[in-house]
């Protein structure tokens, strides 16, 4: 991968921030996703709630029904594969999706190797639950981070526990000296040089978002407020009431997030929010698909 | 100097970073009583220009900034700010402050492969390496009073229109200042 590609790359990931990413699984949801303000669509067969009730293999959506949702929207059009499986990639490239996310989401194809992003023109985002995921995924190419949090459960709390955990080892890499930073790096299982970015900035070298469990405005402004640059929102939307609605509520929650007088206003009168379920009550861990 | 900085959605912090490096004052504009009358210029971000739009109106924003940039307030846009800026999309028929009269396309070299980093002449500032990112250009220029500031196979990526200059491209991603310099010479100069 030519180096510009991947500053194209990690530069469409700065264009998202601020914004909210909605998993949809028709043309018909793209286009309510859209109108309701969303900065990019995920074109995925089955919402992450849908996956777990199902059970079974989950894989690459019909590229078909991926087309069909690029036809119907404007804005970036992202489209998940399995971890490690490097053929559906090259079908999402081939096919010129924006952004591919190897997603926990999905059955993992390899439980070693996930893919080397490096070879793709295309961006990658991927998942991370802390410092030493996110950088050994950058490290294979990945342009954006998001948490795992759990998918398709309507529980924020792990991707809180992510987030918190992604920002308290930032903050420990910046507070060393630079010459524990071997010992760092040896520790989280990554390149030196990443370290020594994230000792020098006190970020990560890509843009954050937050992901897995958000499902009200409230969720959003927490993530926000807890440093994601910006929020994806997977069964929330399409698993609540008045989709629509709750949609564009969020995508104002993100904006403002610091301003709970407008979040209160726009929590009001959203319809029913996905029931959701516990962590202590599902079989399947997706969170810990990946390493 | 104070410049308020449109910041519903997109890349606004590596404007704000710029700018305050060239010596400028920021603010966040995120909802209508961010914006003052204290502020010297208006930097329209890129990110998605749907939902900066969607957001501008929803937000009340809308009215109060079409009024200070007909009035004369500098403005700097890029990328999905040029399409806000825009008179006429030629793909969509939606449109913001259409306050430059020039035809955008949008999306123009199609998803994001096509996005691309070339460096050539901008009028004014000389050669610049400029970031092209799921980007539009500008199809035509509607009023003689429209200065071209740069062309790249046979299209239009940067304009001057009286007070706004609109760039289809990115000088806040990398670390090169001058287009913002220039825009705060501008804000200076009005």
């Amino acid at each position: 991968m030519a180096n510009t590609q991947y500053e194209l790359n990690k530069g469409l990931a700065q264009m998202l921030k601020g914004g909210v990413i909605m998993d949809v699984t028709t043309p018909e949801q793209a286009k309510i996703a859209e109108k309701a303000g969303a900065c990019a669509v995920m074109a995925l067969e089955r919402i992450p709630a849908d996956i777990r009730a199902a059970g079974g293999v989950s894989r690459m959506s019909d590229p078909k029904m991926i087309k069909g949702i690029q036809e119907a929207v404007s804005i970036p059009v992202m489209a998940k594969c399995r971890i490690g499986h490097f053929a559906e990639a090259q079908i999402l490239e081939a096919i010129e999706i924006d952004y591919i996310d190897e997603s926990e989401v999905l059955s993992p194809a390899d439980d070693v190797y996930h893919i080397d992003k490096r070879k793709f023109k295309v961006p990658f985002v991927c998942g991370a639950r802390d410092l030493g995921e996110a950088l050994r995924r950058i490290n294979e190419g990945a342009s954006m981070i998001r948490t795992k949090g759990e998918p398709g459960t309507g529980d924020i709390v792990q991707a809180v526990r992510h987030m918190r955990k992604m920002n308290e080892e930032i903050a420990r890499i910046t507070s060393l000296r630079e010459d524990e930073l071997y010992e760092a790096a040896k520790s989280l299982q990554v390149p030196y040089d990443l370290v020594l970015y994230v000792h020098e900035n006190g970020k990560l070298p890509v843009v954050n978002f937050a992901a897995g469990g958000v499902a009200t405005p409230a969720d959003a402004s927490l993530m926000m407020q807890l440093g994601a640059e910006g929020v994806f929102v997977g069964s929330g939307i399409f698993k609540s009431g008045d989709p629509a609605k709750r949609a564009a509520a969020i995508v104002k929650a993100v904006t403002n997030y610091t301003d709970a007088k407008l979040i209160a206003e726009l929590s009001e009168d959203l319809g029913e929010a996905m029931v959701g379920i516990n962590k202590q009550e599902i079989k399947l861990i997706m969170e810990e698909r990946g390493k | 100097m104070k410049i308020g900085i449109l910041a519903v959605q997109g890349a606004f912090i590596e404007h704000q970073k710029m700018l305050e490096d060239s010596g400028a004052d920021c603010v966040l504009l995120r909802k209508k009583s961010d914006i003052t009358n204290d502020i010297d210029g208006l930097v329209l971000p890129g990110g998605e220009s749907t939902v900066q739009g969607k957001l501008l109106r929803e937000l009340d924003m809308y009215e109060v900034l079409k009024d200070k940039i007909k009035n004369g307030l500098p403005v700097l846009a890029t990328c999905a700010g040029l399409i806000l800026l825009s008179e006429e999309l030629s793909n969509d028929p939606n449109t913001y402050f259409a306050t430059l009269p020039v035809i955008t396309k949008r999306n123009a070299y199609g998803r994001q492969l096509g996005s691309f980093k070339k460096i050539a002449n901008l009028n004014e500032i000389g050669g610049f390496e400029m970031v092209f990112i799921r980007a539009p250009y500008i199809e035509a220029v509607k009023s003689t009073d429209v200065k071209v500031l740069a062309v790249i196979d046979d299209y239009i990526v940067a304009v001057r229109y009286k007070n706004q200059l609109a760039l289809t491209f990115h000088p806040e991603l990398g670390e090169d200042n001058r287009v913002h310099r220039y825009f705060l010479d501008m804000v200076h100069n009005s």
